[in-house]
């Protein structure tokens, strides 16, 4: 954010009685620095997110080009992603690049393995049962219950529309 | 060509993901849910498969690709057998990420240790 820009808006809001000071600056900066902040988390996530995709793109190409099929190509790939989700997770790479990545590296199924996979390694202590059983479902458990409950929902609206239509 | 859908369609998902984190404070774990659920939905409707069959891997490696697997599994498993299908397909359909993230996972806890923070 360049200086004159805060200083015109500043002048500005002087003009129409809205003295600026310490506390008013003060707000203004924060939610000017937020707002920056922002826009450079979403670039940083579009980017990263991408490149996950490209990725993903990459290796599908690569089992198709091995004969697998379209289908399993796509499974394929979720499992080498998951794979190296965990992986980064456990060398604690993933971290550093989730730091800077925010929504980058959550949304790609990469965040779901590191979902798994951190409070798995995390809780080791706690011994395998209480500690990386269930604790590998902290995150997991709700996306899987959710995930079930809609398909299964669709499942029935589908089926019913499926009769409906015969 | 293929590359660049799906850096775009993958990016905006993030993109998107990112905007409600900075904006509302909502967690990660809810950005997993809500994103899966919808997933299913836009399969439900019929519109996700247009963002598949033009983003690719943009639109199929992005957790609302795994509500994309889900839906259409359930939808080929109720063709199949009736409304048993609702609840065989979707799990049947991601089994094996559920499977390789739990089995990995395992794996990892076994190999690695906790960072002290």
């Amino acid at each position: 954010m360049s200086i004159p820009c805060i200083k015109k808006e500043a002048n500005a809001k002087n003009l129409t009685g809205d003295v600026m000071n310490n506390e008013n600056y003060k707000k203004y900066a924060a939610d000017r620095a937020k707002r920056s902040a922002s826009a450079l988390n979403c670039t940083k996530a579009f980017a990263v997110g991408g490149l996950i995709c490209c990725l993903g793109q990459a290796l599908s190409n690569l089992f198709i080009s091995l004969g697998a099929g379209e289908k399993d190509a796509g499974t394929l790939v979720s499992v080498s992603l998951i794979f190296l989700g965990g992986l980064l997770t456990g060398i604690g790479v993933f971290d550093k690049i989730g730091k800077f990545a925010g929504a980058g590296t959550l949304v790609p199924i990469t965040g779901f393995a590191n979902a798994i996979a951190a409070p798995a390694i995390e809780n080791k202590t706690e011994g395998f049962i209480n500690g990386v059983c269930t604790k590998m479902f902290v995150i997991a458990g709700p996306v899987i219950v959710f995930g079930t409950l809609a398909s299964a929902v669709y499942g029935v609206i589908y089926y019913v529309l499926t009769q409906v239509a015969q | 060509m293929d590359y660049l859908k799906a850096f775009l369609v993958g990016g905006a998902f993030c993109l998107i993901a990112q905007i409600f984190i900075d904006k509302t404070a909502v967690t990660g774990a809810r950005i997993l849910v809500s994103y899966v659920v919808a997933g299913v939905a836009l399969t439900g409707i019929g519109a996700y498969k247009y963002v598949v069959d033009f983003g690719g891997a943009g639109a199929t490696v992005p957790i609302v690709g795994f509500g994309y697997t889900l839906a259409e599994a359930t939808k080929a498993a109720v063709d199949e057998k009736g409304l048993l299908g609702a609840l065989t397909g979707g799990l049947s359909g991601t089994s094996a990420g559920i499977a390789a993230a739990v089995v990995f996972a395992f794996i990892w806890a076994l190999i690695f240790k906790s960072r002290q923070k």
